[in-house]
C-alpha cells in the first residue's frame, strides 16, 4: 500500500522534469518520464559503487553529505551544552545538595557511611591518592562555585558557536544552498570539507579544555578581560587558551564556509534564479555569510590578541596604573563580533520558518521584497548596536543615546517581518504539520524575545535589568525560542530530503508540545526573577536576602528545564531511528515550489538531472485560474498544470 | 508598583522615573503581545485547511507595509525621546548633582572596599575611614560613589537604588543616588568576578539625618 502511493506520488514529480528536459531539447517529453524514472535507482546504484565509505561518510566532497555531517556534529553538541546546563540549573535550585544519582548521599556526607552505590564511588575516588576530576569539580556530587562558572561558560560557548551556527549555516547552509539554487555542488568542494573538520578539530580541543587541570574556561561566554586575560584571577590556566585556540578554529571554520556560500550563491544560481527568485532562506544565509566574512575576523583578532595577553605577557586588555590596555578594548572587540553574530544566529531560522509558513499556508509570501530588505536592514542594523551590552560597563554614558537609537531601530524590520508572517496566514488554507507547529512558535516566541529586547535597549530600564536574569530569558527567547524552533522546524521539514524517509510524526509531535510548554515554563519565569532583580551567573541565589522568595521559582524552572532536557533526547532517538525505520518518503512530499525537491530522493552526487530552468519565484501557491495549488519553480510557463493535492 | 511584578523596593530619587518608564514599555510591549497573539490565534483558526477552500493568492501590500512600518518607527523614537533625559541624568558625567557625602568604592576579589573621608573630610589623609562592605550614607542627601576595581571588572548594584555601574582596573568612575527611605539594603556583585562572584555582597544602610550624624560621631569622632 504504502509502495503505491510513493510510486503514484512519484508519478506526479516526474512530470516535473519537463523544464530540465525540455531545456535539453527533448522532443519527446512524455515517453521519456517512465525512463526517467527508472534512470534515478539506477543512477544511485552507480553511486554507491562509485564511492568508497570513506570518501562518501566521513571526507566527503558533497555538500549534502558535508551538512549533514554538521547536523549529527550540531545535534551531538547541543546534548553537551544542554547537559551542562542541567548540572547548573540543579545547583540553582537546590544549592549545596549533591546532584542526584551519581551524588553521595547525605547521610555519607554527614557521618562517612556508606549507602549507596554512590557513595562506595565517592569513597573510592577519596581514598585513592590521585587528584580524581570529579573531587575536583563537584566533591560528593556537590558543585563547586568554580566548577559553576565552568558550567555555564561552556554551556553558552558550546550552544552558540558548536550547536546553533553549525546546525543553521552548517547544516542548511550546505545542504540546502546548492540545492535551492539549482546547481550540483558548492564552489569550492574542498574547503568545504575543510570547513567542517575544522569544526571537529575545534569541538575536541573544546572538550580537552575539561579535563585539563585548572578546569576549563571560568569567565562567561563573553570572556571579559581582566579576569580572562590572566590565570591569577581565575585559576584556570590551560582551559581558557584553549577555549581561545578552539575558537580561532572554528572561525576558521566559519570564514572558509562563508565564502564558499557567497561564492556559490553569487555564481551558480540555476538559468533564470534571479535574486529575488531566490528562496528567503538562501537569502537569509546569503547574508549570514557575508556577517560571517566582516565578523569573525574580528573576534579572532581578539582572540589571538587575548591568547598573546595570557602566553606572551602583553598587555592588550589589561592595565596598570602605569599604563597598559584597556579592559573595555576586549568588550568592544568582543561585542562588535557579537553582536552581528546573535543576527547569525537568528536570520537562518526566519529565513527556515518563512519557508514553511507560505509552504503550509499555500500562499505566496507576503512582502516577499521587504521581507528581503527587512534582512538586510537587520544585518546593517547590526553593525551599529554592539554598544549596547555595554551600557553600564563604564563606556563614555553619551554614547548611550546613540547605541540606543540604532537598537531600538530594529524594532522596526523586525516588526515588518512578524507582520508580514501574519499576513501570509491570513486567508490561507493553514495545515498543521509539525514543521508548521514549529514556525507558528517560532513567530510566537520570537514576538517574545523582540519584544523583551526593548527594555534592554532603552538605557535607563537597562540600568537595573542588565546582568540580570531578564537578559538570561531574552536570549533564550530569541536564541531557544526563536532559532532552535526554525532548526526543529527545518530538520523534520528537510528530512525526507535529506534521508528519504519521514521523522516519526507521532514522536515529532510529542516533543513539540513537550518542548514548547517546558521551554516557556523554563524561561518566562526568568523574566520575573530579572524584575526582581536576581543576577545572572551566581551559583548560590540563597545568598542575598532579596533573592530569597525566589527560590521556589528557581526549583520551579530547574524541573521545567529537565523535562526540557528530556523531550530533546526524543528528538534524538527519533531522528536517528528514522534513518533506517521511517516511513519512505516520496520526492516532494509536502508538494513545495522550491527547488530542492525537483532532485530525486534521496539525492545523487550531482543533485539534479539536468539543470533545472527557473521560470517563477519561489511562493506560487494557490495561483488563481491554475487547477494545482502549487507551480514549481522549474515548470515552464503554459505547460499544463501539474501536481495538485 | 504593581504588586504582580516583584521588583524590590525603590528607595531613589531617579528610580522613580526608570520604574516608570519600565512600565511605560511593559504597557506597550504587553497590548502588541497580546494584539499580535489574538491575531495569530484567529488566523490560525479562521484559515484552518478545510475542505473545499483554497487559500487566497495575495502577494503583499504596499500599502500595509508602509503603515507598520512607518508606526513602529513613530514609536520607536518616541520612546527614545522619552529616555534620554532620564539616562542623562542618572548617567551623563557633565550633569551630576553636587555632592553632600562622597564614598570611595574600590571592589576587588571578593570584597567591596569603603572608604571615608573621615572629618577632614579629605580623602588620602590619615584621619580616612574604611570599612569593609559596609556603606552608610544619610537619606535625603546627594551621594557621590568614585567607583574603582583593584582587580577585574566587578558590577556595583544596588536592587533598591536602581543603579548599576561596573568597577573597573584603574578608571574611576562617579555614580550618584539620593536615597528617600532609611533602612538596610543589600548590594550585589552583578559582573562575573571570580568562583567567588556569588558571594561579593555587601549592604547599605540607609540613616535619618540625626542617626548619620551619630554614627558619623562613633566611627569618625572629630579630632
Amino acid at each position: 500500500m504504502q509502495e503505491n502511493e510513493k510510486m503514484s506520488h512519484e508519478n506526479d514529480n516526474d512530470e516535473h522534469h519537463l523544464p530540465a528536459n525540455g531545456d535539453n531539447g527533448t522532443e519527446s517529453h512524455d515517453h521519456d518520464h517512465d525512463h526517467d524514472h527508472d534512470h534515478d535507482h539506477d543512477h544511485d546504484h552507480d553511486h554507491h559503487h562509485e564511492e568508497s565509505f570513506i570518501s562518501k561518510y566521513i571526507f566527503s566532497l558533497d555538500h549534502k553529505m558535508i551538512g549533514k555531517q554538521f547536523l549529527v556534529y550540531g545535534l551531538l553538541m547541543f546534548f553537551v551544552g544542554g547537559g551542562l546546563a542541567l548540572l547548573f540549573r540543579w545547583q540553582l535550585a537546590y544549592p549545596e545538595r549533591p546532584i542526584p544519582i551519581i551524588g553521595a548521599s547525605q547521610q555519607y556526607i554527614d557521618e562517612g557511611e556508606v549507602a549507596t552505590g554512590a557513595d562506595k564511588m565517592w569513597e573510592r575516588i577519596y581514598e585513592s591518592d590521585k587528584e580524581e576530576w570529579l573531587e575536583v569539580n563537584m566533591p560528593s556530587g556537590v558543585i563547586t562555585p568554580a566548577f559553576y562558572n565552568m558550567l555555564f561558560t561552556m554551556h553558552a560557548t558550546i550552544m552558540v558557536f558548536f550547536v546553533v551556527v553549525p546546525i543553521l549555516v552548517g547544516a542548511f547552509g550546505n545542504f540546502l544552498i546548492p540545492l535551492m539554487i539549482g546547481t550540483r555542488d558548492m564552489a569550492f568542494p574542498v574547503l568545504n570539507m575543510l570547513s567542517f573538520w575544522l569544526a571537529v578539530l575545534a569541538a575536541v580541543i573544546m572538550t580537552v579544555g575539561f579535563f585539563v587541570p585548572g578546569g576549563h574556561a571560568a569567565a562567561g561566554w563573553t570572556g571579559y578581560a581582566p579576569l580572562s586575560a590572566d590565570p591569577q584571577w581565575t585559576g584556570v590556566d590551560w582551559g581558557q587558551n584553549l577555549w581561545a585556540i578552539s575558537l580561532l578554529i572554528q572561525g576558521f571554520s566559519s570564514l572558509v564556509g562563508s565564502i564558499n556560500y557567497i561564492t556559490t550563491v553569487i555564481n551558480m544560481r540555476a538559468p533564470g534564479m534571479t535574486f529575488f527568485r531566490l528562496p528567503l532562506v538562501i537569502w537569509s544565509l546569503f547574508i549570514v555569510a557575508i556577517l560571517l566574512l566582516l565578523a569573525f575576523p574580528v573576534l579572532s583578532s581578539a582572540l589571538a590578541l587575548l591568547i598573546f595577553d595570557r602566553l606572551a605577557g602583553t598587555t592588550f586588555f589589561t592595565s596598570t596604573a602605569e599604563g597598559g590596555g584597556d579592559p573595555l578594548l576586549w568588550q568592544h572587540l568582543f561585542w562588535f563580533f557579537g553582536h552581528p553574530e546573535v543576527y547569525i544566529l537568528i536570520l537562518p531560522g526566519m529565513g527556515i520558518a518563512s519557508e514553511m509558513i507560505p509552504v503550509f499556508s499555500r500562499k505566496p509570501v507576503f512582502g516577499y521584497k521587504s521581507m528581503v530588505y527587512a534582512m538586510i536592514a537587520i544585518a546593517f542594523l547590526g553593525w551599529i548596536v554592539w554598544g549596547h551590552h555595554m551600557f553600564q560597563s563604564g563606556m563614555q554614558p553619551s554614547l548611550g543615546a546613540f547605541f540606543m537609537t540604532t537598537t531600538m531601530l530594529i524594532a522596526v524590520p523586525s516588526a515588518i517581518k512578524t507582520f508580514n508572517w501574519l499576513g501570509t496566514l491570513f486567508r490561507g488554507s493553514i495545515r498543521f504539520t509539525t514543521p508548521m507547529l514549529h514556525s507558528i512558535a517560532f513567530v510566537s516566541m520570537f514576538v517574545i524575545g523582540g519584544l523583551s529586547g526593548i527594555y534592554m535597549a532603552n538605557t535607563p530600564v537597562d540600568i537595573y535589568i542588565h546582568d540580570t536574569y531578564y537578559i538570561v530569558a531574552h536570549i533564550h527567547y530569541v536564541v531557544f525560542g526563536g532559532s532552535l524552533f526554525a532548526i526543529f522546524g527545518g530538520v523534520i521539514y528537510w528530512y525526507p530530503k535529506m534521508y528519504g524517509r519521514y521523522m516519526n510524526d507521532t514522536l515529532s509531535k510529542i516533543h513539540f508540545w513537550l518542548t514548547f510548554i517546558s521551554f516557556n515554563c523554563t524561561f518566562f519565569p526568568m523574566h520575573i526573577l530579572g524584575i526582581g532583580g536576581h543576577m545572572r551567573r551566581i551559583s548560590d541565589p540563597t545568598q542575598y536576602e532579596f533573592l530569597q522568595g525566589f527560590q521556589g521559582m528557581n526549583i520551579f524552572i530547574t524541573m521545567s528545564a529537565f523535562t526540557l532536557g528530556f523531550a530533546q533526547l526524543i528528538l534524538l532517538f527519533n531522528f536517528f531511528w528514522s534513518m533506517s525505520r521511517g516511513k519512505v518518503a516520496e520526492k516532494n512530499p509536502w508538494n513545495v515550489n522550491t527547488l530542492e525537491w525537483e532532485a530525486p530522493t534521496p539525492v545523487p552526487h550531482g543533485n539534479f538531472e539536468q539543470i533545472p530552468t527557473v521560470f517563477r519565484g519561489p511562493y506560487e501557491y494557490s495561483v488563481p485560474g491554475e487547477e494545482s495549488d502549487w507551480i514549481p519553480q522549474a515548470q515552464p510557463e503554459h505547460a499544463p498544470a501539474t501536481g495538485g493535492d | 508598583m504593581y504588586k504582580w511584578l516583584p521588583f524590590p523596593e525603590n528607595i531613589s530619587t531617579f528610580g522613580v522615573g526608570v520604574d516608570k518608564l519600565f512600565m511605560s514599555i511593559y504597557w506597550l510591549t504587553l497590548i502588541v503581545f497580546i494584539l499580535v497573539t489574538i491575531t495569530l490565534v484567529a488566523f490560525l483558526i479562521m484559515y484552518r485547511h478545510r475542505p473545499g477552500h483554497k487559500a487566497a493568492y495575495i502577494e503583499g501590500s504596499t500599502k500595509l507595509e508602509i503603515i507598520w512600518t512607518t508606526a513602529t518607527t513613530v514609536i520607536v523614537f518616541g520612546l527614545a525621546l522619552l529616555s534620554y533625559p532620564q539616562w542623562n541624568k542618572i548617567k551623563s558625567p557633565t550633569q551630576l548633582p553636587t555632592p553632600e557625602v562622597i564614598v570611595q568604592v574600590s571592589a576587588k576579589q571578593f570584597n567591596w572596599d569603603m572608604t571615608y573621608p573621615g572629618p577632614d573630610g579629605e580623602f588620602g589623609t590619615e584621619d580616612d575611614l574604611e570599612l569593609e562592605n559596609q556603606l552608610h550614607v544619610p537619606e535625603d542627601k546627594v551621594v557621590h560613589i568614585q567607583l574603582t576595581s583593584v582587580d577585574v571588572i566587578h558590577s556595583f548594584f544596588l536592587p533598591n537604588l536602581r543603579l548599576k555601574q561596573d568597577a573597573l582596573p584603574n578608571r574611576f568612575i562617579t555614580v550618584w543616588f539620593e536615597a528617600m527611605e532609611t533602612g538596610n539594603y543589600e548590594i550585589a556583585c552583578a559582573e562575573l568576578c571570580g568562583f567567588e562572584h556569588f558571594g561579593m555582597r555587601g549592604f547599605l544602610t540607609v540613616h535619618s539625618e540625626a542617626d548619620y550624624e551619630a554614627w558619623k560621631a562613633e566611627m569618625w569622632p572629630p579630632q
